[in-house]
C-alpha cells in the first residue's frame, strides 16, 4: 500500500486510490464539485486542485492517483487562488452576476456551487457573465431542467449513464457550447426516460430540479431515512418532512440502493400519506343502511375470521383465494400464504409483485 | 438517447464525424493563412486570433479550457481594441496562469502558456495600448513581400514588369535597392516569399524564379544603372568587396560621391565569389552583377590590400566616410583532439581556395563534412565535384534539424554525399605520417528542446570510427575583428558594434554593416545594410539624396484567383552535375514564368499597397 503525505499528516492510501480518496478516508477535506463518488469521476471543475512536491503545477486531486511518497499539500496561496478562479470561471457560466439572485432559484440553500461560493467568497464573478436566455425544459411531470443555470459538470451524465444506466441523458459536445440534453421537453413521452430523478439528485445547482422543489426550501424540512414502502429490495430513503408533512423524497446511500431510486421511490411513495381518501380505520358495512362505517380493529378482524371460516366450511377451501400486495415485505407475504394454506384450506395465493 | 438513429446493425465503417476528412482540409487552408499572416498585423490581434482558434478547440470538459479560453479571448479583445487598463491584464494574466497550470490537455494549457509568452514578447505593443491608446508606431499592415526583403525591394513591380516582358525595367525595378539582382536570382533565401499572400491561395509566388528569367532574358551588365547625380567631390571609402560593400559603393557612386573599395583578396564578390560554389552562382554570372555596379558612378577599386589598424587610420582621416563591411572571413575551429592534423580544412579555407581557382584534389579520398549548414552542403558538393570517393556530412542533431535549407540537403544527397546524422565529432585519428586516418564520433539522442530548437545529447551507445581522409570543418564563421579593435572601434560577442542606422559606436563619419556587424548571414541582409549605410552616409555628408527612377510598372489586371500550383525551378541530373561546376539550377521556361508572374495577386495595388504607408520603400 503506498503511503504519502496529506498536509504533512501520513497516511495509508488504497492501492488505485486516487489523492481525494485517500484525504477522504483519512478524514481530511478537499472541496469538490464536479466529482461525484461512484457516478462522475471526468475531472473538470479545478475546485479540488492540490499542490504535489515536484510538480510544477497543480494538480486536480479527484483523478491523480495517489504515488508511493508524494506529499500532497491541500491549501497554498496558489492552490486557494486557482479554486477562486475557477469557481469565478463556474459562476460567469452560471450566468448570474451575482450570487445575490440566488433567492429566485429551487435550489437555494441546497446548491453545492452556492456553498463553495460563499467558503471561497466569491461573491460575484470578474469574468463576462454568459447572458443565457434558453427555455426551460420542463414538460415532463417531475423534472425540469434549466439549462441556463446548467455548469455543465456532467455529474447527471455520470447519474443516468453511469449508475442508473438509463442513457437518456447526454452531454452534447460541442466545445464551448457543451449543453446537457435533457428529456424533458416536448416529446418527453416518446424517450426512454423513467424520470427516475436520479440526474437531479446528482445536479449540484438549480438546473436540474425535481419540481416538488417548488414547495418548500431546504432549511424548512428536516430529513427522516426511512424505507421504500413498495418492493421488496428496501431502498433507503430521506423524506423531506416540512411542517409535518412529507414534501420530497432523496436516496440515501443504503446497502442495496447505494444512492439511487427509482421513480416509484423517488416520486409515489409517499403522497398517500396525507391523502384525503386515505383510510386510516377498518370500515365495516352496516348491514341495515349498506353504508360503510368506521369500527375497531377487533371488531372488524372477528368478522372477517368469522365470515371465511364460515365460507371455507359451507364451500370448502378450494372457494377461496389469497392475494398480497405488492408493497407487502416478503416476510408479511410468506406469512400470509402460510394463513391461507393452514388456515383457509387453499392453495389458491398470488401476489402482484412485479415491480 | 436523443435524436438518436434508428439502426438495424451496430458499426459503420464511416467515421463518427462524418465531416473530419473535409474538415483536414479546411485545417490546411487554414494553416497557409496563419503562415502567410501579414507584416505589420498587431500582434496583440494576431493572439486575440490565435486565442480564438484555441478555445474553438476545447472538447468542453474541464472549466479552465472550456471557459477560461473564451474568457481570456474577451479581456485580451478589450486589451486589443484598446479598452483595457491595467487590472484587466492583470486579470487576464493571473487567469491565464490558472489556465496553463490547471488545464487537462495540450489544448488549454498550449494557449495560456503561448498567451503568457505572447504578452512578454509584446510588452511594448501592450503597453502602447493600454498607456497611449493604439498601436505602437510601424504596426499597420504593408505588401508581405516587399516588406520581409531585407532591402525591400519592389516585387510586385518587377513581376509585372517581366509579365510585360519588360525584363530590363524589372531589372532596374529591382537595382532602385538592390544592384545584385543577379546573385539574388540565383541564391537569396528569398524571405519575400515567406508570407507571400498567394499562399491564401495556394502557395507562393516563386519570385526569386521569376528575377532569375529577368537576368537570364536582360543580363544585368546589360542594363544601364539609372543617370547618377551630380559630383559631390565627397569621399567614400569602403572596406569589403563583398555584397555590403559594393551595395554600398553602387549607392554612393550614385549619389554622386567618389566611392574607393578596398578588398583584400584578389577579386571582388566577397561570399558570393569566395563562399558560394560555382554551381550554385556561376562567376560570370556574378560579374554581370559587379560590371553593372561599375557602371554607377566613381568607383575606384582596390583589390589584394589587406586592411590594418594602420591604414584604417589613413582611411578614416582621408575620407570623408567609411562603411566597413569585411563580412565573416575566419572559419570557426573545433576543439577536437587531433583537429590541427594535416588533412583537416575549414569550410572558409576549401571554398576560399576554390574561388581563387585552386580546386583541391580529392580523386579516391574518403572526406567527412562536420557540420549541419549551408556551408556544411557547400562543402560536400564541392568535394564531390572534387572528385572525393566518399562524401560524408556529419552532424550532431537530425536532419530535419539541420539549419541548411532543405533543398540544399536534397541536392546534396541527390549527388550521393551522406548524411550521417546524431554522431558528434569526438577526436581523430591519424596515421604514423600523421595524415588524417579517421573522424571518431559520439552517438547522440535527440533531446529536450532548448532555445527553440531539439539539442542532442550523448546517447548510450559504443564511440563510431569513420575512415577518412579529410575533415572539413563547417561548423560557422568568425569576424576578424583585431584590426578594427585595434583601430578604436567596439566589439561585443565577436562582431562589430554598430547601432540599428549602423553607425559604428563612438564614430561620426564610420559606418558597418552586414555580416560582421550581424554574425554570418546571408547576402540579402548584407545588401540591405550596404544601403542602409548609404542612404546614412549620404544624410552624414549633408545630402538628401533621391536617385532618378523612371521605370513605370505596369499597373494591375484583376488576379486570376484559380488555385495553381507553383513552379519550381528545376535542376540538371545530379549524375551528370556532380562532375562540374557548372550552374545547377535551370530557369523556368517563357511558358512557365508567364504563368507564374500571373499567379501574382499585386499586393502593391489590391490591398493595403495603395494606402499611405501601405509600401515600405526606399527611395
Amino acid at each position: 500500500m503506498p503511503s504519502i503525505t496529506i498536509d504533512g499528516v501520513a497516511v495509508e492510501a488504497a492501492p488505485d486510490a486516487t489523492i481525494l480518496e485517500v484525504a477522504q478516508e483519512a478524514g481530511i477535506r478537499i472541496p469538490t464539485l464536479c466529482h461525484l463518488r461512484e457516478r462522475s469521476a471526468i475531472a473538470s471543475c479545478r475546485v479540488c486542485v492540490v499542490d504535489v512536491e515536484g510538480l510544477e503545477h497543480p494538480v486536480p486531486a479527484c483523478s491523480t492517483p495517489a504515488r508511493e511518497g508524494m506529499a500532497v499539500t491541500t491549501s497554498s496561496p496558489r492552490v486557494e487562488t486557482y479554486r477562486r478562479i475557477a469557481l469565478e470561471l463556474i459562476v460567469a457560466d452560471h450566468g448570474l452576476d451575482s450570487t445575490s439572485y440566488c433567492f429566485s432559484c429551487k435550489k437555494n440553500g441546497a446548491c453545492e456551487l452556492q456553498d463553495l461560493c460563499r467558503e471561497f467568497g466569491v461573491l460575484a464573478s470578474s469574468y463576462e457573465v454568459a447572458q443565457k436566455r434558453e427555455p426551460v425544459l420542463d414538460a415532463n411531470p417531475f423534472l425540469s431542467y434549466d439549462p441556463n443555470l446548467c455548469i455543465r459538470c456532467q455529474r447527471c451524465v455520470g447519474a443516468c449513464n453511469e449508475a442508473a444506466r438509463n442513457h437518456t441523458l447526454v452531454a452534447g459536445k460541442r466545445g464551448t457550447r457543451t449543453t446537457i440534453e435533457a428529456p424533458f421537453g416536448e416529446g418527453w413521452r416518446a424517450t426512454d426516460c423513467e424520470s427516475c430523478g436520479n440526474c437531479a439528485q446528482a445536479c449540484p445547482t438549480g438546473a436540474l430540479v425535481e419540481k416538488r422543489r417548488a414547495a418548500y426550501r431546504s432549511w424548512e424540512t428536516e430529513r427522516v431515512r426511512t424505507t421504500c414502502p413498495h418492493c421488496g429490495v428496501g431502498c433507503q430513503l430521506d423524506v423531506m418532512v416540512k411542517d409535518g408533512r412529507i414534501m420530497d423524497a432523496e436516496a440515501a446511500d443504503g446497502p442495496s440502493n447505494r444512492g439511487l431510486l427509482c421513480v416509484k421511490g423517488r416520486s409515489a411513495s409517499f403522497d398517500f400519506v396525507d391523502a384525503p381518501d386515505r383510510l386510516s380505520t377498518p370500515l365495516v358495512r352496516n348491514p341495515v343502511t349498506g353504508e360503510l362505517e368506521p369500527a375497531a380493529w377487533d371488531d372488524a378482524l372477528d368478522l372477517v375470521a368469522r365470515r371465511f371460516t364460515e365460507l371455507r366450511d359451507a364451500h370448502g377451501g378450494e372457494s377461496l383465494a389469497a392475494f398480497a400486495c405488492s408493497r407487502s415485505t416478503n416476510e408479511d407475504i410468506y406469512l400470509f400464504q402460510k394463513m391461507a394454506r393452514a388456515a383457509f384450506h387453499t392453495n389458491n395465493v398470488d401476489c402482484c409483485a412485479r415491480v | 438517447m436523443i435524436g438518436a438513429e434508428e439502426t438495424l446493425t451496430r458499426l459503420s465503417i464511416a467515421p463518427r464525424a462524418r465531416d473530419d476528412a473535409a474538415v483536414a482540409a479546411v485545417a490546411e487552408r487554414f494553416a497557409r493563412r496563419v503562415r502567410a499572416v501579414p507584416p505589420g498585423t498587431c500582434p496583440l490581434a494576431f493572439e486575440l486570433a490565435f486565442l480564438q482558434a484555441s478555445a474553438a478547440q476545447t472538447c468542453g470538459k474541464c472549466v479552465p479550457c472550456r471557459d477560461g479560453l473564451p474568457q481570456l479571448a474577451a479581456l485580451l479583445s478589450r486589451v486589443a481594441s484598446c479598452e483595457a487598463d491595467e487590472e484587466d491584464v492583470a486579470r487576464m494574466r493571473a487567469l491565464a496562469e490558472m489556465v496553463r497550470d490547471t488545464s487537462d490537455c495540450a489544448i488549454g494549457y498550449e494557449a495560456a502558456a503561448a498567451l503568457l509568452d505572447g504578452l512578454d514578447a509584446f510588452s511594448d505593443e501592450l503597453e502602447s495600448h493600454l498607456r497611449l491608446g493604439r498601436c505602437r508606431k510601424g504596426v499597420g499592415q504593408t505588401v508581405p513581400c516587399e516588406t520581409l526583403c531585407p532591402a525591400h525591394v519592389d516585387v510586385p513591380g518587377y513581376i509585372a514588369c517581366v509579365a510585360a516582358g519588360a525584363h530590363a525595367d524589372a531589372v532596374n525595378v529591382v537595382r532602385k535597392d538592390n544592384p545584385f539582382p543577379t546573385a539574388c536570382a540565383f541564391v537569396c533565401e528569398h524571405p519575400c516569399e515567406a508570407r507571400c499572400r498567394r499562399a491564401l491561395i495556394d502557395a507562393p509566388v516563386n519570385i526569386r524564379g521569376i528575377k532569375r528569367y529577368a537576368v537570364d532574358a536582360a543580363p544585368a551588365d546589360t542594363v544601364a544603372p539609372p543617370p547618377r547625380s551630380v559630383d559631390t567631390a565627397r569621399t567614400v571609402a569602403v572596406i569589403g568587396g563583398g555584397p555590403s560593400g559594393l551595395t554600398c559603393a553602387y549607392f554612393c557612386a550614385l549619389m554622386g560621391h567618389r566611392v574607393t573599395v578596398f578588398e583584400a583578396r584578389e577579386r571582388l564578390g566577397g561570399m558570393m565569389r569566395y563562399g558560394i560554389p560555382a554551381y550554385r552562382f556561376p562567376r560570370e554570372r556574378l560579374d554581370e552583377d559587379i560590371r553593372g555596379i561599375m557602371q554607377a558612378g566613381t568607383i575606384t577599386v582596390r583589390c589584394g590590400v589587406e586592411v590594418d589598424a594602420e591604414t584604417l587610420r589613413d582611411i578614416a582621416g582621408t575620407y570623408h566616410a567609411v562603411y566597413v563591411a569585411v563580412g565573416a572571413q575566419a572559419g570557426k575551429g573545433l576543439s577536437l583532439i587531433g583537429a590541427e592534423t594535416e588533412g583537416v580544412l575549414s569550410a572558409v579555407e576549401l571554398l576560399g581556395a576554390v574561388g581563387d581557382g585552386e580546386l583541391p584534389d580529392f580523386s579516391g579520398k574518403r572526406v567527412a563534412v562536420v557540420g549541419g549548414g549551408n556551408v556544411a552542403m557547400d562543402c560536400a558538393r564541392t568535394a564531390v565535384r572534387a572528385g572525393a570517393e566518399e562524401v560524408s556530412v556529419v552532424y550532431r542533431r537530425r536532419r530535419e534539424d539541420m539549419t541548411a535549407l532543405a533543398a540544399e540537403v536534397e541536392s546534396a544527397v541527390a549527388e550521393g554525399v551522406e548524411l550521417v546524422t546524431l554522431e558528434a565529432p569526438e577526436r581523430i585519428e591519424c596515421d604514423e605520417e600523421g595524415r588524417c586516418a579517421a573522424l571518431v564520433t559520439r552517438p547522440q539522442m535527440i533531446g529536450p528542446v532548448k532555445r527553440g530548437r531539439p539539442a542532442p545529447v550523448a546517447a548510450d551507445k559504443p564511440e563510431r570510427r569513420m575512415p577518412v581522409d579529410v575533415v572539413l570543418i563547417a561548423v560557422g564563421q568568425d569576424v576578424v575583428t583585431a584590426p578594427f579593435e585595434e583601430f578604436g572601434m567596439r566589439v561585443d560577442r565577436g562582431r562589430l558594434v554598430a547601432d540599428e542606422r549602423l553607425r559604428a559606436e563612438g564614430f561620426e563619419h564610420v559606418f558597418v554593416g552586414g555580416d560582421c556587424q550581424t554574425g554570418p548571414a546571408t547576402v540579402i541582409r548584407a545588401i540591405a545594410a550596404g544601403k542602409v549605410a548609404a542612404c546614412n552616409i549620404d544624410e552624414h555628408l549633408g545630402y538628401h539624396h533621391k536617385l532618378a527612377y523612371e521605370v513605370k510598372v505596369p499597373s494591375a489586371l484583376p488576379s486570376d484567383r484559380t488555385p495553381m500550383g507553383r513552379v519550381e525551378l528545376g535542376e540538371r541530373p545530379a549524375r551528370e552535375r556532380k562532375r562540374d561546376f557548372t550552374n545547377v539550377e535551370m530557369g523556368m521556361s517563357g511558358e512557365e514564368v508567364a504563368q507564374e508572374c500571373g499567379r501574382c495577386l499585386r499586393c502593391d495595388q489590391f490591398g493595403c499597397g495603395v494606402l499611405e504607408g501601405g509600401r515600405e520603400q526606399y527611395a
